[in-house]
């Protein structure tokens, strides 16, 4: 590893941009003639649209336009969809229902969009859109999935009877069954993951902008995977064909999966754009966000695990209840299905799994991935379970989940996944002794003189990222493939650019994949640019989710890479009339081995374009490209620790300590992945602790609308975290590596839950563990 | 936020005046609730009388035990008074602890109180030290001025000016913040008289705004100490319920930290 190279602890290059005010986000984004948008929404969870009547808005000063969802549908603007198809265990297609850009006869959730208003001011859209008449039929209203299901509720879509989006299964039920019948100890709980407002720091924006002379669109956006905006709304929204439609994510403040969503708002935008001429902008203010963006999780699911006389499970059984909201989200079908219940064997060796989950549609906003996306909610399940087993079976945490742990690889579970490499043992152990785990009860003694409950718990977590084989994800019902592209461009001057599909959005990509480069040719990392975020400069790439942009993205730069280093080396042989294989490069020159021959990196780069004297027949230039498409998932693993003490007269959970022991494989910027756990760990406790999205159950409307209300994570309610990580490499990509983006948000909850349930001595606890709930809990008999 | 226009009052008698010229005006002495509300479009009025940079509403003086705080007076400077601390550190600390430093530099005294947000801070630290509320027309004990959910007593028009106290004995406020906003969830203020009176007043808890617990204080009056408080129950009827927390997690709250407070005080 050089300074600058794989492994090196090297500042962000981005953040003297970001932190001092010089990203460019999308609504920084300014061109001539620029109006602003406002979306009319719904006041209603639930309602009939008898009328919109815009007469009025539309001669309120400096309005430029008001559209509705009939002009839309007249214009052949299609439905979002979802991408991800699903069959229920009847063999039935998932029953989705029509989601309209722009709904024109019915809403079915507070905050969906009926009319768009174009105008010279925010102000002015402000007010003309507070003047667009619309008159709505209420409806009942339903936001609880279980009670969705239940006869005589109200029904969202005529596709989905009972609000039932598809019933399905995965495993063997009758071995699984089988198990539990004949087990020493069963295990039950009631498993309840509760529903999540994503929260980027940066609302999302649009800028939608036609070109009436060439009949192309522009549209600036904050997504995540602008070639995949470009790619539905071409196929699918017939916005316009590929070829007449850019899509530019520049900077990107946060999305946590909530970006990578194609919504509304960016295709009305584009279309408004040509309907009324002029480019139109719009910007989420917070409230919007907390009503439209995808939340997530929202589960519940009742567990059974089988455990035989030597505490080794032989089972395990999940029925769960997943809310979609209203509409199903781009990859809705995908999250509670094979992105939760595949990782449902955990870290253990269990033989019988069984798991079905049943969708439903309610009166709230979609749900969809968010960081984590289906792992978080596996985890959360299988860790309360085995503490609760432990409990129960009188066994210590530590011991039971030792019992069961696979330590053969490659290791095949009986919900698909085929583990490749891991340690359990060593993550188990790292965090034990970081956390002191064997001087608990010696500190819990000295915190009951304080008056003081004091608890420990741990989760041992195992997720799969680097999503994802394109051909595996495709039998299973996905719409795209999951490979990613790079392209790496050496300038005549031995500069080097790298267009990559993935997009960084805090990730720190400009770092960790300079650094790639900076490693194999050993220039400095401030020579190399990555370019993202452009459908006109990156051909074509995938995005960056589900801790991917690692194990498949730079996989991608890596086979580029290989073909430059190929060719380099070539251009340097021929010019140092020395054999190809005999070349190496080091410190930014190209050698010839066990000689005092050299060319500089920059040279052979200037032969390259020059072309003068290049080996007969070869190209002139230094530009590949490649696509990788991974092998299988990848899969971090570890062991996380939580240390409460709980005010008993409060209820008030104090966080004493957190250890994270980690396996991401190999890794490329060991102070960004610290920063990816903190980050990920924070979001876990704001899960576990303080966050919750409330709707009222009567008519819908949402309670936890402003940070009033969301209590999101803040600096003091945190410890400072202790983080390690341990490396079994991953086999299955070039550079060995896992992923790491989403870990700390997966394997957080349960043990901070553990650790209180462990204080206050009673199991019955969900999240958020809010004071009320943990001081209910702590003065209830268990 | 709709239109609005923005005056800047150079004197008590200048704010009056321009607030009755003003069609629906509202006096702003730093806005932190009345501007996030103009800005979700909740409030919509044609003037803002902006009252912080008035001279005669600002500052806090304190002669012998008789304490005196201007209106404009900031959170951050009722914290920092070093004056004020000696004589009554309950007070600064409470206002130590209001909003972020952002709001504790713009929000202050007389906008919280004539606010009277039922989370607010500052409505028990007045009705436990029995102060006194001068407005621009009358004075008004804090006893008769919070009279409901951001309901005072004031008249349309009426200017809050200062406020007065007598520097108890003993006092300490004790806040049970609300994991999201932060506000008070549960608030209570205990101060004690040189005579030996107690009051104890409460916010964030009451489903009509800040009250005092005469149970409490009766028990203090006996017993100055926390223990004194083991038999007092306070009763949930009365008690806010939402989804933070319901009546009888609130009245938990009122005793513990009442409790709390006496042991600080």
């Amino acid at each position: 590893m050089g300074v600058e190279g794989i492994g090196a602890r090297v500042a962000r290059k981005e953040d003297k941009r970001l932190l001092t005010g010089k990203g460019r986000y999308t609504d920084d984004m300014s061109v001539p003639g620029m109006k602003y948008a406002i979306f009319v929404r719904s006041p209603y969870a639930h309602a009939k649209i008898r009328s919109i009547d815009a007469t009025a808005a539309k001669a309120m000063p400096g309005v430029i336009g008001v559209l509705d969802g009939k002009q839309l549908l007249a214009d052949g603007i299609g439905n979002l969809i979802c991408g991800w198809m699903i069959h229920s265990k009847d063999g039935s297609p998932m029953k989705m229902g029509a989601w309209r850009p722009l709904a024109h006869e019915t809403v079915r959730y507070v905050g969906d969009a009926v009319a768009i208003v174009v105008a010279d001011s925010v102000a002015e859209a402000k007010d003309a859109a507070e003047a667009v008449v619309v008159d709505y039929q209420e409806l009942p209203v339903v936001t609880d999935a279980t009670k969705a299901l239940e006869q005589g509720q109200p029904q969202l879509h005529p596709e989905a009877p009972n609000n039932l989006i598809f019933d399905w299964q995965i495993g063997d039920p009758a071995a699984t069954d089988k198990a539990i019948a004949s087990a020493a100890h069963v295990t039950e709980i009631t498993i309840h993951n509760n529903r999540l407002s994503p929260n980027p720091m940066e609302p999302r924006a649009t800028l939608g902008i036609y070109d009436g002379g060439d009949e192309h669109y522009t549209c600036y956006t904050t997504s995540q995977n602008p070639h995949v905006a470009r790619l539905v709304m071409s196929a699918f929204y017939n916005v316009a064909p590929e070829n007449k439609l850019r899509v530019i994510a520049p900077d990107v403040g946060g999305g946590f999966g909530s970006k990578i969503y194609i919504y509304p708002e960016e295709i009305v935008c584009l279309w408004a754009s040509k309907r009324t001429g002029v480019p139109v902008k719009w910007t989420s203010d917070r409230t919007e966000a907390f009503l439209t963006d995808a939340h997530g999780r929202d589960h519940l699911s009742k567990v059974k695990m089988a455990f035989d006389a030597n505490n080794r499970i032989i089972g395990l059984k999940v029925d769960t209840v997943a809310n979609l909201g209203a509409y199903m989200s781009l990859f809705s079908s995908a999250v509670p299905t094979y992105l939760y219940a595949t990782l449902l064997s955990g870290q253990y060796d269990i033989p019988a799994i069984h798991a079905n989950v049943r969708t439903v549609y309610t009166n709230t906003a979609p749900v969809d991935a968010y960081r984590g996306a289906g792992r978080p909610e596996a985890t959360y399940l299988l860790e309360r379970t085995m503490e609760t087993a432990a409990r129960e079976l009188g066994v210590s945490p530590a011991e039971l989940r030792r019992i069961n742990f696979i330590r053969s690889f490659p290791h095949q579970t009986p919900v698909i996944m085929n583990y490749d490499a891991g340690d359990y043992d060593a993550s188990l152990d790292a965090a034990m002794k970081a956390a002191d785990w064997n001087g608990f009860a010696a500190r819990k003694a000295e915190a009951a003189g304080r008056g003081m409950k004091r608890g420990i718990g741990m989760s041992c977590y195992i997720e799969a990222c680097g999503i994802a084989p394109s051909a595996a994800v495709g039998s299973l019902g996905a719409g795209v493939g999951l490979w990613e592209s790079a392209e790496v461009r050496v300038n005549a001057v031995g500069t080097i650019e790298v267009l990559t599909g993935s997009h960084s959005h805090g990730q720190g990509h400009e770092t960790t994949f300079a650094q790639l480069v900076a490693d194999r040719f050993g220039v400095p990392i401030d020579s190399v640019n990555i370019v993202h975020g452009d459908t006109d400069k990156v051909q074509m790439g995938m995005g960056t989710y589900g801790s991917r942009s690692g194990a498949v993205g730079m996989s991608a730069v890596v086979k580029a890479l290989d073909k430059v280093e190929a060719k380099a080396k070539k251009i340097a042989a021929h010019l140092m009339e020395a054999d190809e294989s005999d070349i190496v490069i080091e410190n930014g020159e190209l050698k010839v081995a066990g000689t005092d021959k050299t060319v500089p990196w920059f040279q052979m780069a200037l032969a390259a374009y020059t072309a003068h004297n290049l080996p007969p027949g070869m190209e002139p230039g230094l530009k590949e490209g490649a696509f990788y498409d991974p092998a299988n998932f990848t899969f971090p693993a570890g062991c996380y620790i939580c240390e409460v003490e709980v005010d008993p007269e409060t209820g008030v959970t104090k966080i004493i300590q957190f250890v994270a022991a980690d396996d991401f494989g190999n890794i490329i910027n060991p102070m960004i992945v610290e920063g990816q756990v903190h980050g990920g760990l924070a979001q876990g406790i704001g899960q576990a602790l303080l966050e919750n999205v409330h709707y009222d159950p009567e008519n819908g409307q949402l309670l936890t609308a402003s940070y009033m209300d969301y209590a999101m994570p803040r600096a003091d309610d945190l410890p400072s975290f202790k983080v390690s990580t341990s490396n079994t490499p991953c086999p299955n990509n070039p550079l060995g590596i896992k992923g790491c983006g989403e870990a700390g948000a997966i394997g957080s909850p349960p043990a901070l839950i553990n650790a209180i349930t462990d204080a206050i001595g009673n199991n019955r606890l969900t999240m958020p563990a809010t004071p009320q709930k943990v001081w209910a809990a702590a003065h209830a008999a268990n | 936020m709709y239109e609005t226009q923005y005056h800047r009052a150079s004197s008590i008698q200048d704010a009056v005046k321009l607030r009755q010229a003003a069609g629906e005006g509202k006096y702003l002495s730093g806005g932190m609730t009345l501007i996030p509300t103009m800005k979700q479009r909740l409030a919509a009025p044609t003037d803002l009388v902006d009252v912080r940079q008035i001279s005669e509403m600002k500052g806090i003086t304190v002669s012998g035990r008789t304490v005196r705080i201007g209106a404009a007076t900031t959170h951050f400077e009722v914290a920092s008074s070093a004056e004020l601390a000696a004589v009554c550190p309950a007070i600064a600390g409470l206002a130590s602890h209001i909003g972020d430093p952002h709001v504790r530099h713009m929000g202050t005294i007389g906008g919280s109180i004539a606010n009277n947000d039922p989370a607010a801070d500052y409505p028990s630290a007045m009705l436990a030290l029995d102060a006194t509320i001068v407005t621009d027309r009358r004075e008004i004990a804090a006893g008769d001025f919070f009279t409901g959910l951001f309901e005072t007593a004031l008249e349309d028009g009426e200017l809050v000016t200062a406020v007065t106290f007598e520097a108890p004995a003993k006092a300490a406020y004790q806040k049970f913040a609300n994991p999201a906003s932060r506000y008070a969830m549960t608030g209570v203020f205990v101060a004690r008289r040189d005579n030996g009176d107690v009051r104890v007043a409460v916010t964030g808890a009451g489903s009509n705004g800040v009250f005092r617990h005469k149970g409490m204080e009766a028990a203090l009056s006996a017993q100055w100490s926390p223990d004194a408080l083991a038999g007092v129950t306070v009763d949930p009827s009365d008690l806010l319920s939402d989804i933070h927390a319901d009546a009888s997690y609130r009245a938990n709250l009122v005793k513990v930290m009442a409790k709390r407070a006496v042991a600080a005080a």
